[in-house]
């Protein structure tokens, strides 16, 4: 897998995905439409901001609430390619492997990042550094096979692939 | 080697003597449900796999219940799609618009699909539900709903327990959301995530299926797996009604826990949740008097008998206030049928109550009772996040059947306790 770069665009704790993707939107199935309204209530710039930052930072419980898994994909399809959190709400973490979308825990690191900090995420080395800040801090590995769902670009792939677990 | 109920169930389901928390397993799903928002996805990501056969469509139910019937040509094209899949792969256990329709997390329960000892998976948050009856049941997204279509197989990684011991007795009308607003209030919105919530205690054995889907539903609300109630006598005799073979697992008594946490429900308050999550949970008389546009009863967390009785008791000889919408979803058409046999919905139509067909609609927004920008609605439902019944600038305050009448008769945040008789 590659490694991942670009600037960060920061949240906070506890965003669900009820504000990541509002269920008004949720009566289709197509992923432009949907991506349209990515964070809509709780942040309008969102999409404006995904031009120059597409590695998303945020504080803990990261996308709590709803199973609904439009929200790893909206947050994908507006060309975030890359989470960094201090936790996750489960059934979102899943999620967004399985769309295949690098997502990590940095827990007590993401008040030291601010929006638009250049990061490079090493994939190999496991290591995110802040090259504006000139800090690197160490990422722990996830386990191997949601390495493999991972790199085969999400859970569709890798079934598709290995037709069975 | 002792093991909790929810190590057992993924330990028996994974073809393992035992397991520990951290372990990651690949288990065989007993059931699996979907819907119409997370269904059309999972359909999807199934056939794009290149899979043309459901592992077994007997462990398959689909249901429409978010916004049902239709509201848009776009809602419409995805139930469409619903349809087409249960036909095409042979899924018998599809609950469309109709007689025996409802809200899929009520229905699993209702109908006997779920019980003791099963692991069930549903493309939905609160599949967690299930737990009243003992089952371990947990919510994924859409991609891992056709994983399970394909495979009937899921990794898992055996969480660690928390155990929630409840002594004393809930004081009416303080009801089992009271209960489990006052948990969550002290755990916080991440206060259990990737753990699993065990409810045990002689507290929770006088707790009826009705409020134990209450309490297990709202499990997801501390981030947790799964939330599982002790099996007893009460589970037994509501088992026997829905038809369902009785397959006990139980956890040891001395399990190695993360943490045991003690609350006792004969002291508790009506409480509330206050915007903008759930955790922000206090007692009712601190809110008192705020006023309200709207007044929702129902949901998978309380669309029930126990909360239409509750509700029908406050409203009896009071008339809704005449700012307020009072909107009453009863669960599934079952509970329709007999809300309507026992003359409850008689009581809450007199009242100046609306009464809708079963669906989740306003709980997310989605229909049947969207909110305006800067508009309040108390709500027996179970997520107060901005915007989730609407515009986001509205409000939702998350409370017991009982309050949300109270609120509804008064026009505005009440405690129950005034007008209980």
């Amino acid at each position: 897998m590659n490694n991942v770069s670009g600037r960060a665009l920061r949240y906070g704790d506890n965003i669900n995905t009820d504000v990541i993707i509002p269920a008004k939107y949720l009566n289709t199935t197509d992923i432009a439409i949907l991506a349209e309204h990515a964070m809509e209530p709780l942040d309008p710039d969102f999409k404006r901001k995904t031009s120059t930052c597409n590695i998303l930072v945020a504080g803990k419980n990261f996308g709590c609430g709803s199973s609904r898994e439009h929200a790893a994909m909206v947050l994908k399809a507006a060309g975030i390619r890359a989470i960094l959190a201090e936790s996750y709400a489960r059934i979102f973490f899943r999620n967004a492997i399985n769309q295949g979308i690098p997502a990590f825990e940095i827990r007590g690191s993401s008040s030291d990042i601010d929006e638009g900090d250049l990061l490079e995420i090493d994939l190999n080395s496991w290591k995110l550094t802040n090259l504006t800040k000139a800090r690197t801090i160490e990422l722990s590995r996830p386990p191997e096979f949601l390495m493999d769902i991972l790199t085969s670009g999400g859970l569709v792939s890798y079934l598709k692939k290995h037709r069975t677990w | 080697m002792t093991m909790t109920t929810c190590e057992k169930i993924l330990a028996k389901n994974s073809g393992r003597a035992s397991v520990s928390p951290g372990d990651i397993v690949i288990a065989n799903v007993d059931l699996l449900m979907i819907n119409e928002i997370t269904g059309p996805f999972a359909i999807k990501a199934f056939e794009d796999m290149g899979f043309d056969r459901v592992w077994n469509p007997e462990k398959t139910v689909a249901v429409l219940d978010h916004a049902i019937p239709a509201v848009d040509i776009r809602s419409a094209t995805v139930m469409k799609e619903m349809r087409r899949f249960a036909r095409t792969y042979g899924i018998k256990n599809f609950y469309d618009v109709g007689e025996e329709g409802g809200i899929a997390h009520q229905l699993l329960v209702e109908k006997g699909f779920v019980g003791p000892g099963m692991l069930v998976v549903g493309a939905d948050s609160h599949t967690c539900t299930a737990g009243a009856v003992g089952a371990l049941a947990v919510g994924v997204g859409s991609t891992e709903a056709a994983a399970i279509l394909a495979t009937g197989k899921l990794w898992f990684r055996v969480p660690e327990t928390i155990r929630i011991d409840v002594t004393g007795h809930l004081q009416p009308p303080v009801m089992a959301k009271d209960l489990i607003l006052s948990i969550i209030g002290n755990m916080g919105a991440d206060g259990a995530t990737y753990k699993a919530i065990e409810y045990h205690g002689e507290g929770v054995s006088k707790i009826s299926i009705d409020g134990r889907m209450t309490i297990a539903n709202m499990s997801i609300e501390m981030g947790a797996k799964t939330g599982i109630v002790q099996t007893d006598q009460v589970t037994v005799d509501y088992l026997n009604k829905a038809d369902r073979s009785l397959r006990f697992i139980e956890g040891d008594p001395d399990a190695r826990c993360d943490r045991t946490l003690q609350f006792d429900a004969s002291k508790l308050e009506p409480m509330i949740a206050a915007p903008f999550q759930v955790d922000n949970a206090k007692e009712v008389e601190k809110v008192e008097g705020v006023k309200i546009d709207q007044a929702f009863l129902g949901s998978c967390t309380n669309g029930r008998m126990e909360d239409l009785r509750a509700a029908a008791n406050m409203m009896r000889k009071r008339k809704v206030h005449p700012h307020v919408r009072f909107i009453v979803i009863p669960a599934s058409m079952k509970i329709y049928r007999e809300a309507l046999r026992e003359g409850i919905l008689e009581t809450l139509l007199s009242a100046g109550a609306v009464v809708s067909n079963p669906t989740c609609g306003p709980c997310l927004g989605m229909s049947h009772g969207v909110l305006a920008a800067d508009e309040v609605c108390i709500s027996s439902s179970n997520r107060n996040f901005v915007g989730r019944m609407g515009d986001k600038t509205s409000r939702v305050y998350l409370a017991s059947p009982a309050t949300v009448a109270a609120s509804a008769v008064a026009g505005k945040i009440t405690d129950p306790r005034r007008m209980w008789s």
